[in-house]
């Protein structure tokens, strides 16, 4: 039954079913007083009646509070034990919510190993991240259900929170509040895995993209050409790609999209095809993105494709 | 009658073009627009060709350009609207026209001095949607599709101050 990966949501869990339950029982047990009271006969005696009703009423009343005050007191501790959770030695990284997607920045003390990237966080297992949380438009709520709870995202104010995961695995997280058009569509992936390769990972996605200098292999000519495209083309205008010219942050950053498992915040996987068909027409895949339409020649679009898939 | 009132009340909400919203217009790269006057000196009345109409009274267009006024960073030389290392927007003085289709031109062609060319780098749209947006900076598309804010309160404009 547990979909948990760490402490935190497995505190969420143990609390959430058991008041679904209760509630469940409430719901049927008042569905029940409401079809007897409609059907039961007026009674003769109006005095009696008057005095069992009152006391069923005050039995419900008494029994309301009870299981309030002890949900009061769960919840108290719950919240204790979530928000309790070690704070040493963590990772921060800044989530920035946008029409429709994410913005994901490590922090380190070593400017150099700062890390912008998007729409998929990496996590060490067993160690607490910070979350660092705040939007840029409309008010999102980022959600990984397998690891916390929901937490809005305000625009113009930044709240933290922290998480840690205690098992690995590959978890889809969501937008869980209504931010527009394309809300259901605004996911993202978290991957938690154990250290070393988190470290891998890491350091991986610091390096900057490498565009073949000089074209000597037909593979190598593609890339070239399709670094071009992207240059010389819409893309510029609001994507970065670290070790070329394209430096804008409208948009998400691209650097190592092919290291991704997803694509347009969780919309497709990353396959050649699905991005070939979002970089053509990202309005037939995601209605009302801000990504407009590019039209690009088979031959450009091949290429651009090759380098995209190249950046690794 | 009072049915038919309510009727035609509905039927107009359809009609709203101010509030519509085009996800797919084509065709999607800007090259520089034909038929352009470099000069607001003209015979007769100023001419329109290129239809830029339905921009300049969409609410939407003219928000988006302002996303795009800022995101493409218009607002690094001519600030928001007032001018810096590039000239005011919203002071009314035009060097190369206050026509839509000049202010296309501009920005597809790009001027001396400084103003680089965005021709082949932004789809046509998004130049009619900061064609909308900058004519909005010098009042001079309807009011009613004046940005009154924006929704990034991050950055605030004097459009979108409703001033």
């Amino acid at each position: 039954m547990t979909d948990a990966f760490g402490r935190q949501a497995a505190l969420i869990e143990r609390l959430w079913w058991p008041t679904l339950w209760v509630l469940t029982a409430i719901y049927i047990a008042v569905m029940i007083a409401l079809a007897y009271a409609m059907l039961r006969r007026r009674h003769v005696d109006e005095v009696k009646s008057e005095v069992r009703t009152a006391r069923w009423v005050g039995a419900a009343i008494a029994g309301t509070v009870v299981i309030l005050f002890a949900y009061f007191i769960s919840d108290l501790f719950t919240a204790r034990a979530i928000a309790g959770i070690e704070r040493k030695d963590g990772v921060t990284i800044e989530v920035t919510g946008l029409q429709w997607w994410w913005r994901v920045e490590y922090s380190d003390s070593v400017p150099e190993r700062r890390l912008t990237t998007a729409n998929e966080i990496h996590i060490p297992v067993g160690r607490p991240v910070r979350i660092i949380t705040s939007s840029a438009d409309v008010i999102h709520s980022f959600w990984i259900r397998e690891l916390h709870g929901k937490r809005d995202l305000i625009p113009g104010d930044k709240s933290e929170f922290w998480l840690r995961a205690d098992s690995a695995g590959v978890f889809r997280g969501q937008c869980a509040e209504f931010c527009g058009l394309e809300h259901a569509k605004m996911a993202l992936v978290v991957v938690a895995e154990p250290e070393a390769q988190f470290q891998a990972w890491y350091d991986r996605q610091l390096s900057a993209a490498r565009v073949p200098p000089v074209a000597v292999t037909r593979a190598d000519s593609l890339i070239r050409s399709g670094h071009d495209v992207f240059v010389t083309k819409a893309c510029v205008m609001c994507h970065t790609i670290r070790g070329t010219t394209a430096g804008s942050s409208i948009g998400p950053d691209l650097t190592h999209l092919a290291s991704r498992r997803m694509i347009a915040a969780g919309t497709r996987t990353n396959t050649r095809g699905n991005l070939a068909g979002w970089v053509v027409d990202p309005q037939g895949i995601k209605p009302g993105a801000l990504m407009p339409p590019n039209n690009l020649t088979p031959a450009e679009l091949e290429a651009l494709i090759s380098f995209l898939e190249s950046l690794k | 009658m009072k049915r038919l009132v309510i009727v035609a009340l509905l039927l107009s909400i359809a009609a709203c073009d101010r509030e519509a919203r085009e996800y797919r217009p084509g065709p999607p790269t800007a090259s520089p627009a034909p038929f352009v006057r470099q000069t607001p000196l003209q015979p007769g009345a100023p001419t329109d060709l290129l239809g830029s109409a339905a921009y300049q009274e969409n609410r939407w267009a003219v928000s988006e350009g302002q996303r795009l006024y800022n995101g493409f960073n218009c607002v690094g030389c001519h600030a928001n609207g007032g001018g810096g290392i590039g000239p005011a927007l919203a002071d009314r003085k035009w060097k190369y026209g206050s026509e839509p289709d000049q202010i296309f031109a501009t920005i597809v062609e790009g001027r001396a001095e400084g103003m680089p060319s965005f021709g082949g780098k932004i789809g046509n749209a998004e130049v009619w949607r900061l064609v909308a947006y900058v004519r909005a900076l010098g009042k001079l598309t309807p009011e009613d599709t004046w940005p009154s804010r924006t929704d990034d309160i991050g950055e605030a404009s004097p459009v979108g101050n409703g001033q």
